[in-house]
């Protein structure tokens, strides 16, 4: 696809905003939000120029009309088994809709010994009455009213706002299993909006959780069992307006509850981007990048949250957190931004930020590189990271995992290219005795202009070759960034047939990549045999993520938990495990996912005790009364 | 749960097959072509020797210590460099299949003549091979000959097993042929002492932690660093665990397969040699041309060998818990560093868990509960003046009841089914001294064979060292409350903790298992507050009190000799001697009863442990009382009284 761009030189913004509109979203019909008459009346936007209409709006304020409410991402997306026991991916909005899989349903049998005869279906629809009845602060609901700000105690809207994506999360929902859900949710319109919910919630001392995504995988959504409190989710999705592009200083002042995917495509049609794109961007928000330390696929050209944000504001129970002015950099003691990112919605809800925006890329290339091995695959990022010369993105994907990506390949409808296919391995394997069972692949994306493009990935594959590496396609590169956007549907055909599994995340030194690679699949591998899985499991890796002294490991984990009693106890001793083994190892407890309440247990070794000390006090000052009682972090 | 890490009887071992037998059947010639194809670490493909030499020069480890050192001394690194490849290729292997086959034709033969039998347990080869596999392997046999470890590499060979790569000491350079010979067939070799020589340090641990780590090959070497002169275990020497170790804690590898080796020896072919050796008699230095004197071992029957590879203990498993990995998170992990408290003392712990590990599979012969019964039958009759030795009846009567003993206890005996087919009629004792000319060369000439005679009895020690401890305890404590007991037995404990292999801080442990096998015996009776020994129980008790007569004797003596005779100036090196002189004396006197505490190792023993303990210290080389303290009065007095009491 990205190649097609090589047509057009000197090619005019709109056409390169089409196909990014494609690349990323290209799916996007917006339904009609039916309720946007209510709030129209509320929050003017302080600057009407670049003031977004409603009209693109994705995320709708009941988000189970377009979106699964027990699974991953849009209802009408979706993998499943034809008639004909073929894979088969549903919907029109990506790519890989409506195509066929052939290779899917042998991979799923030959990884899991998975067999389509033995489903584990999901319980089909929400039973309202096993929903927990909500407990309503009474007097905070009244004074709620008065302000106009739409909110809700559907039992619905109530679950969708219970949970993130974490493996347990989602089996619970799949066995229609509830445990404390928020007891309303409230949908602010705008930062004003905000300080009225949270000054009321201070009043009346009820529990907030900011809700943005809702694509957390740290357990941060969970509502603690242990809150008497009335629990109100904070939806930030009706804040999603661009308020101004400030095209001489390059930055753009968005409204934090704006998802990735409407974030880039509006300043798409502005010819602007912010490159920020983590693999949830169809659905994580800006606050929530803020609110965790996000991390994008491109960090490379535009760098990671920190490096994007440039103003935050914050509603806290204290007041609003902001700083005067929008100096590039600052040395006024330490960086308040950064009590923000990472709070993780301990300390306040962020309403507003001011982020850097680039002028959209001339040209876009895929690419991919095959490796003899993954050790030398790692060699050669290295390298590129020593150079500083990476490209936008560079990931490098293990053998299982680059065995996954083969089976993921859609029917190829012409004979012409399965024939090119097959010469391609044959070149590989026969021709250049890579071992099937060994080799690893690289894939790449650069971005720029056209000619330093070419000029820069020639550099790369350069580099590539002293290390035993071969170009092996736009086509293999593509795809295996498409894998990143289906992989989390894919969880959900897993959990039709008795396979559940997640990924997992860490940054670490470059001396001790292979290391951890090695150590923490061969943990898993063990802790799911001592565990009795009857199985053997998936244990696979990708770097994902270079930098100039590490790189950001993701593993991939799942497996067969036929014969197995509690399954998703199972999967949490191991998933613990391969925690402990990664920290063992010179792991750090997160590169982006977060800490949530999953990873709370190791925050006292990470970061010593006077940092827990450091972080407390800065909760006690901000939120005496635990106002934000999600208690994620600490 | 617990009863069952108490009871040794509970333990499952794996059934022998003699490996001899096929060679006796079938050419040696052809055995020794056959088509060698060892399973490798996840199918690695064997390193040669050169390759394995250059990853280690090039290694950031030796890279560090090279500039290093260059700094400090302000040589050019080059220089040093050359002095790291100089110490390489003096340690190096060079493991070539050639010098495998031509061992294994000549050893082939050479066992023949010499053993009646080479049993294996074939299921530890199989786990063994399982294990190669998995994770890098290190073997950890038991050492009591020479022979330990071309043995090893025989065996391994036969069963098509990769062949180890053995660390070495140095002495065998000295056999200039013998000691090419041996580098061929996989030995590398390490000098003995190099205390400061932080170059020589690096470039020995990177060799071995690079073979290690990428699985190239078992690494083969003796905890207990020497052979025991004596049968018993050594404590074991930490410095090469440590650094086998230390691929796994800096998580280099995923896990690391410790397998402990036991060797037994129906009749070790140094025997003789140990026991001059201790009496002060210095050991031959290692040459080729003595190897050939010594050939006339060739015509005597040495009995069987057991060899029973051990359950392979992970690493990791054993680390679990006990050392938190993320010290190495804060520091590049090629800079050598001392290790830390808490990694000494796991290595430690380890080291004496594989010592024990290596005992419990020691395979005993009759020989050692004979030997047993007839020294102390010796004792007695020393004491009372008599030379009388034992009658056959008795001792086959005795035998059966100690047998009885050794299998509640949980000893691995190997007893065959018709007993004592090569006992002369009459009486046995052990044997008598040719006519000589001064009593002193006749005591040592009975010491030999006495000596000798304990190096058999000391094969099955570690059986009832614990409840043996506990009857000496019972013996000595003021009474028979139950905390009087422990600390007698927890003070006798930790003066012999040189001695024989006591784990670090497992007294309670100890105790326990002591007690547990004294009350399944029926030999005790524990009550809330106290222990007694039944009606029964007081042979058993009385046999395993006199079991550790002998060593309590021997820690008396140098005690008193230093109370007594110690000059101000005695060297370390003049202690031996002059102890010795000291005990001759006492011995000829008739005021000592045991011969045995001629022992050089015993006298050793006890002056390391009365350092360790602060009763006599060590200043300039020089040994001395420790300045009169309380402490170490009291240490010398409970010494000398604890052993006249029993």
């Amino acid at each position: 696809m990205a190649s097609n761009s090589s047509g057009g030189g000197s090619s005019d913004r709109q056409r390169i905003a089409q196909q990014r509109l494609r690349i990323i979203a290209g799916h996007l019909q917006g339904p009609v939000d039916g309720d946007s008459a209510i709030l129209a009346a509320e929050c003017k936007a302080q600057g009407s120029k670049t003031d977004v209409c409603r009209e693109g709006k994705t995320v709708p304020r009941r988000r189970q009309e377009i979106m699964k409410w027990n699974g991953w991402g849009y209802s009408d997306s979706k993998f499943l088994f034809n008639k004909k026991g073929q894979a088969e991916f549903t919907g029109k909005r990506y790519r890989l809709s409506g195509m066929i899989i052939p290779g899917l349903k042998d991979w799923m049998e030959g990884t899991f010994g998975a067999n389509l005869q033995h489903k584990t279906p999901a319980t089909p629809l929400l039973t309202s009455s096993a929903v927990q009845p909500a407990t309503l602060n009474k007097a905070f609901l009244e004074e709620l009213k008065s302000t106009g700000i739409p909110f809700s105690h559907d039992a619905e809207d109530r679950v969708f706002r219970a949970h993130g994506h974490c493996l347990h999360e989602i089996f619970a929902l799949r066995e229609g299993k509830f445990g404390r859900v928020p007891d309303m949710v409230v949908w602010p319109n705008c930062h004003n909006d905000v300080v009225k919910i949270v000054e009321l919630a201070c009043k009346h001392n009820v529990c907030v959780i900011p809700y943005g995504g809702g694509t957390s995988v740290s357990s941060a959504l969970e509502c603690p069992p242990e809150e008497t409190r009335s629990i109100v989710s904070l939806d930030t999705s009706q804040m999603n307006r661009i308020l101004w592009i400030d095209e001489k200083n390059l930055t753009a002042h968005v409204e934090a509850g704006i998802v990735g995917q409407d974030l880039e495509r509006l300043l798409n049609e502005s010819g602007y981007c912010t490159g920020h794109e983590p693999d949830s961007m169809e659905f994580s928000s800006l606050g929530g990048w803020v609110a965790t330390r996000a991390s994008g696929m491109k960090k490379n050209i535009y760098g990671n949250i920190e490096d994007l944000v440039i103003h935050i504001r914050m509603v806290t129970p204290r007041g609003v957190i902001e700083k005067s002015c929008q100096g590039p950099r600052m040395s006024t003691g330490p960086d308040i931004h950064h009590f923000i990112m990472g709070s993780e919605g301990t300390l306040g809800v962020v309403t507003e930020v001011t982020m850097k925006i680039r002028p959209m890329p001339e040209y876009q290339k895929y690419g991919s590189v095959v490796f003899p091995n993954f050790e030398q695959g790692v060699a050669c990022l290295r390298e590129v990271a020593k150079q500083r010369c990476a490209p936008a993105s560079i990931r490098l994907m293990d053998n299982e995992q680059f065995k996954f990506g083969h089976a993921l390949k859609p029917q190829v409808s012409s004979i012409f290219t399965s024939f090119l296919d097959g010469l391609k391995t044959f070149y590989i394997t026969k021709f250049k005795g890579f071992d099937p069972n060994r080799l690893c692949v690289a894939t790449l994306l650069f971005e720029g202009d056209r000619e330093k493009v070419l000029q820069h990935e020639k550099q790369v594959y350069d580099i590539a070759a002293k290390f035993g590496g071969l170009a092996a396609g736009e086509d293999n590169g593509q795809r295996g960034y498409m894998l990143t956007f289906v992989i989390a549907y894919l969880r959900d055909l897993g959990m039709d047939y008795y396979v559940i599994g997640e990924s997992f995340e860490t940054s670490v030194p470059w001396d001790r990549v292979l290391d951890i690679c090695r150590n923490v699949k061969a943990r898993i591998i063990q802790e799911c045999k001592d565990k009795g899985v009857q199985f053997p499991p998936l244990s696979t890796c990708r770097v994902t993520q270079t930098y100039d002294t590490g790189a950001c490991v993701y593993f991939y984990f799942a497996f067969n938990y036929r014969g197995l009693s509690d399954p998703v106890h199972v999967y949490e001793q191991v998933e613990h495990a391969a925690r402990e083994e990664i920290l063992a190892n010179g792991g750090s407890l997160s590169h982006h996912h977060g800490v949530g309440k999953l990873r709370k247990e190791w925050m006292r070794d990470t970061v010593s005790n006077v940092g827990v000390g450091m972080l407390k006090s800065v909760k006690d000052y901000v939120d005496p009364d635990n106002i934000f009682g999600n208690r994620n972090l600490l | 749960d617990k009863i069952r890490a108490l009871d040794p009887m509970l333990k499952k071992r794996d059934d022998f097959e003699d490996m001899l037998e096929e060679r006796r059947n079938s050419s040696d010639l052809r055995y020794a072509l056959r088509c060698y194809t060892p399973v490798l670490y996840k199918g690695l493909a064997p390193c040669k020797a050169s390759m394995l030499k250059s990853m280690v020069l090039q290694s950031d480890q030796l890279h560090h210590v090279i500039g290093q050192v260059s700094r400090e001394t302000g040589r050019a690194a080059d220089d040093v460099q050359e002095e790291a490849s100089a110490i390489l290729e003096e340690m190096a292997h060079c493991l070539q299949l050639s010098t495998v086959r031509f061992f294994a034709f000549t050893l082939s033969k050479v066992f023949k003549t010499l053993f009646r039998s080479i049993c294996v347990n074939e299921e530890g080869i199989q786990r063994l091979q399982q294990a190669i596999q998995e994770h890098p392997v290190v073997l950890l046999p038991s050492h009591r000959s020479y022979m330990d470890f071309l043995l090893m590499s025989y065996i391994l060979y036969t069963y098509d097993i990769a062949l180890p790569v053995i660390a070495a000491g140095m002495d065998f350079m000295g056999m200039k042929f013998v000691g090419e010979m041996l580098r061929m067939s996989g030995a590398f070799f390490i000098r003995r002492s190099f205390g400061g020589d932080k170059l020589y340090w690096s470039v020995f641990s990177e060799y071995v932690k690079t073979m290690l780590k990428n699985g190239f090959a078992p690494v083969e070497f003796f905890l207990e660093g020497t052979r025991s002169r004596t049968s018993k275990s050594l404590t074991p020497k930490l410095g090469l665990l440590n650094i086998v170790m230390d691929p796994y804690l800096k998580g280099e590898v995923y896990d690391i397969n410790v397998v402990p080796v036991s060797i037994s020896y129906e009749r070790i072919l140094e025997e003789a040699l140990y026991a001059r050796e201790m009496l002060g008699v210095p050991k031959p230095k290692e040459s080729t041309s003595g190897l050939f004197k010594a050939r006339k071992v060739l015509s005597e029957d040495y009995g069987s060998i057991h060899v029973y590879f051990g359950q392979p203990v992970s690493v990791r498993s054993l680390a679990q818990g006990r050392v938190n990995r993320c010290q190495f998170n804060l520091v590049p992990r090629h800079i050598p560093r001392r290790p830390s408290e808490e990694i000494q003392s796991f290595v430690n712990d380890s080291a004496y868990r594989l010592v024990r590990a290596q005992e419990e599979n020691m395979v005993l012969k009759p020989w050692v509960l004979l030997a047993s019964l007839l020294l102390q039958n010796h004792h007695q009759d020393q004491t009372a003046g008599q030379k009388r030795g034992m009658v056959l009846e008795e001792l086959t009567a005795q035998a059966v009841w100690l047998r009885d003993m050794f299998r509640e206890y949980g000893a691995f005996l190997h007893w065959p089914v018709v007993l004592l087919d090569i006992c002369v009629g009459g009486q046995v004792k052990p044997g008598e001294p040719h006519s000589t000319v001064t009593p002193e060369e006749e005591l040592l000439s009975q010491a030999v064979i006495v000596l000798s005679c304990a190096s058999y009895r000391n094969q099955g020690l570690h059986v009832f060292l614990r409840p043996a401890l506990l009857a000496s305890a019972i013996n000595a404590a003021s009474s028979n409350l139950k905390q009087e007991v422990f600390n007698s037995f927890s003070f006798l404990r930790n003066m012999f903790s040189n001695e024989f292999i006591l784990c670090p801080g497992a007294t309670v442990q100890d105790f326990e298992e002591a007690c547990y096998l004294l009350v399944k015996t029926g030999a005790l009776q524990v009550t809330q507050q106290e222990l007694l020994v039944t009606e029964r129980g007081q042979r058993t008790v009385a046999f395993l009190t006199s079991m550790l007569d002998p060593f309590l004797q021997g820690y008396q003596v140098v005690c008193r000799f230093l109370c007594e005779e110690a000059t101000e100036n005695l060297t370390e090196k003049q202690f031996v001697p002059a102890v010795r002189k000291f005990i001759i004396k006492h011995l000829l006197a008739g005021r000592l009863r045991y011969t045995e505490v001629l022992s050089s190792d015993l006298q050793k023993n006890s002056l390391a442990a009365l350092l360790r303990l602060g009763a006599v210290q060590k200043i300039k080389g020089r040994i001395k009382l420790s300045k009169v303290t309380y402490s170490s009065v009291f240490l010398l007095r409970t010494c000398v009284n604890l052993t006249y009491n029993c």
